[in-house]
């Protein structure tokens, strides 16, 4: 759907590599090209009428995202992306918070940005990091959540969707569960949130962050969402200007209250305001339905894939527009370059998700990950080239 | 070389490496080449004696123009002595490069004469030629051959 919206598919391309980052529609490039046309300046500091304009603009963002993910607008901090939203959580929340000995449940499904800050901490604080096994379709379930809870498990941090096999947690039972034993619940929603309805308040959860360039937005800005009483108890990471109510000689300084405590320094402006726009975009075509509409496609494509005797899939259940699959003896990366040859975009490799391997035992993966403007001729056109893959060596080499 | 003649070399190699398989044995130097640019994984281990190329073996996950270069270079490698390893890595480093380079020391691994058409793929190319390097390098800082 809305395929004229997108420059890079006026040409004879297939974009599958949405789990990386979408293609942008025109209305987000406009609404950026605005602010460096007509308006360009700084906000928070200027009088005059372009920076008032810039100054509404970024602001309504806010306003934008409370409503598209059901928050309270001054709860969302805008980031450079949800790798610094999660580290964010890590470093400014839980350093201060967590004591050597505490534990925190991981997975091995979870992008680098949800284990590494985790093992860093650990390595800093002597936190203990345990991984919740995943069950035979290498998903989460709650059953295992519950036999690696101990008294001195303090938070549980997980994808609501991960990136290689697209499973989606239920974050409300998950939350509602470990809440009821004291366990804080940070969500990395950078594969949910641009492809279905996440709901904050409702799921309860603790912190949910993501990224803008993931759901037709621009790169360099993402969100981080948490309730109010826990991003008062969080450290910024980055001090400066913006963000400083005072500073004086003799060392005593006044933060600006939440979340602008935690904007220091000129933030991404354009991109900010882009990602406005992009959210709008969705929000008009609706969730429920860019969901619905990937979800059909995987099926679709899941009918086709399984006449082809040589590729191997690893997800056929799951319920998100991702598919990872190899083709029997060939490198994934050999892969990706062969359908590359027919203008078909994917991803090969372990997606970040370097300790999926001990899971799946397989290192490395093609990823097809769908979005809203992906067709059934996309498909087609996968299956065809997939099909004729025994003459792949004719073709790369 | 005709195109056909240079995809069966490369095949060849990927689908039957040569020396594939690590062994222990602490006579060997050995690097891992962790690519910072793709996914390819290797581990190589090397022996060294009298200045000679004894052996070179090698084991991991990796595309086939990475695994078809490693197998073809290990072949070239192994019986020269370090000098000469040298000279030949050079020159491979230039013509994957696109720079001038001395046919006549490349043999077999000429196959990749035109990799610069695949600029994504130099880098597989050259895995093998960093290990081989880095390894190298090793006995240089020791200074002993």
């Amino acid at each position: 759907m809305n395929r004229e919206d997108f420059f890079m598919l006026n040409s004879d391309i297939s974009y599958f590599d949405n789990g990386a980052t979408t293609l942008k529609p025109k209305c987000v490039i406009a609404a950026m090209d605005k602010y460096y046309l007509e308006h360009t300046s700084n906000i928070h500091r200027g009088d005059y009428d372009a920076a008032i304009k810039t100054n509404e603009l970024y602001d309504n963002v806010r306003n934008i995202v409370s409503e598209f993910i059901n928050c309270d607008s001054n709860t969302c901090i805008f980031t450079s992306g949800a790798t610094m939203s999660l580290n964010m959580v890590v470093f400014g929340y839980m350093k201060k918070h967590l004591k050597k000995g505490d534990e925190v449940l991981l997975n091995k499904a979870e992008h680098a940005s949800n284990i590494l800050p985790w093992i860093k901490l650990s390595e800093d604080l002597g936190i203990v990091i345990k991984y919740v096994p995943l069950d035979d379709n290498y998903e989460l379930t709650l059953d295992n959540i519950k036999k690696m809870i101990t008294d001195r498990t303090k938070v549980i941090s997980f994808a609501h969707v991960t990136n290689v096999i697209g499973d989606v947690r239920d974050i409300k039972k998950i939350s509602e569960y470990c809440h009821s034993k004291g366990i804080l619940v940070n969500v990395d929603g950078a594969q949910s949130v641009p492809h279905m309805k996440v709901d904050f308040k409702d799921s309860d959860i603790d912190f949910l962050s993501f990224s803008g360039h993931k759901m037709c937005g621009p790169t360099g800005v993402g969100v981080l969402i948490g309730k109010k009483e826990l991003l008062e108890e969080m450290d910024p990471l980055i001090y400066g200007g913006g963000m400083n109510s005072f500073f004086e000689e003799d060392g005593s300084y006044e933060l600006k209250s939440v979340p602008i405590r935690f904007e220091a320094g000129t933030p991404p402006i354009a991109e900010v305001i882009g990602l406005g726009e992009a959210i709008k975009y969705l929000m008009n075509i609706g969730m429920d339905k860019i969901h619905e509409h990937e979800v059909n496609l995987k099926k679709y494509l899941l009918e086709k894939i399984k006449d082809i005797s040589n590729i191997i899939v690893y997800n056929k259940g799951t319920n998100t527009g991702i598919l990872a699959f190899n083709i029997d003896g060939v490198f994934a990366q050999d892969s990706s370059v062969y359908l590359n040859h027919y203008n078909i975009y994917v991803r090969a490799g372990n997606h970040c998700a370097k300790e999926l391997k001990d899971e799946i035992n397989i290192k490395n993966t093609v990823r097809v990950s769908m979005y809203l403007y992906n067709n059934y001729d996309d498909i087609d056109k996968l299956i065809e080239v997939l099909r004729n893959s025994k003459d792949i060596f004719k073709i790369i080499i | 070389m005709d195109n056909n003649l240079k995809r069966e070399i490369i095949i060849e190699n990927y689908q039957d490496p040569m020396n594939r398989g690590l062994i222990d044995d602490n006579n060997y130097l050995k690097v891992n080449t962790n690519s910072e640019s793709c996914i390819d994984n290797l581990d190589f281990m090397m022996k060294i004696e009298d200045g000679i190329i004894k052996d070179i073996r090698f084991d991991g996950e990796a595309c086939a123009i990475s695994t078809s270069a490693t197998s073809i270079m290990i072949r070239s490698l192994i019986g020269k002595s370090v000098v000469d390893a040298k000279r030949i890595l050079i020159n491979y480093d230039n013509m994957i490069n696109e720079k001038e380079y001395d046919k006549e020391l490349l043999g077999e691994l000429l196959v990749y004469d035109e990799m610069y058409k695949q600029p994504n793929r130099k880098n597989c190319a050259l895995i093998p030629k960093v290990a081989v390097e880095k390894m190298l390098g090793e006995i240089e800082n020791e200074s002993d051959y």
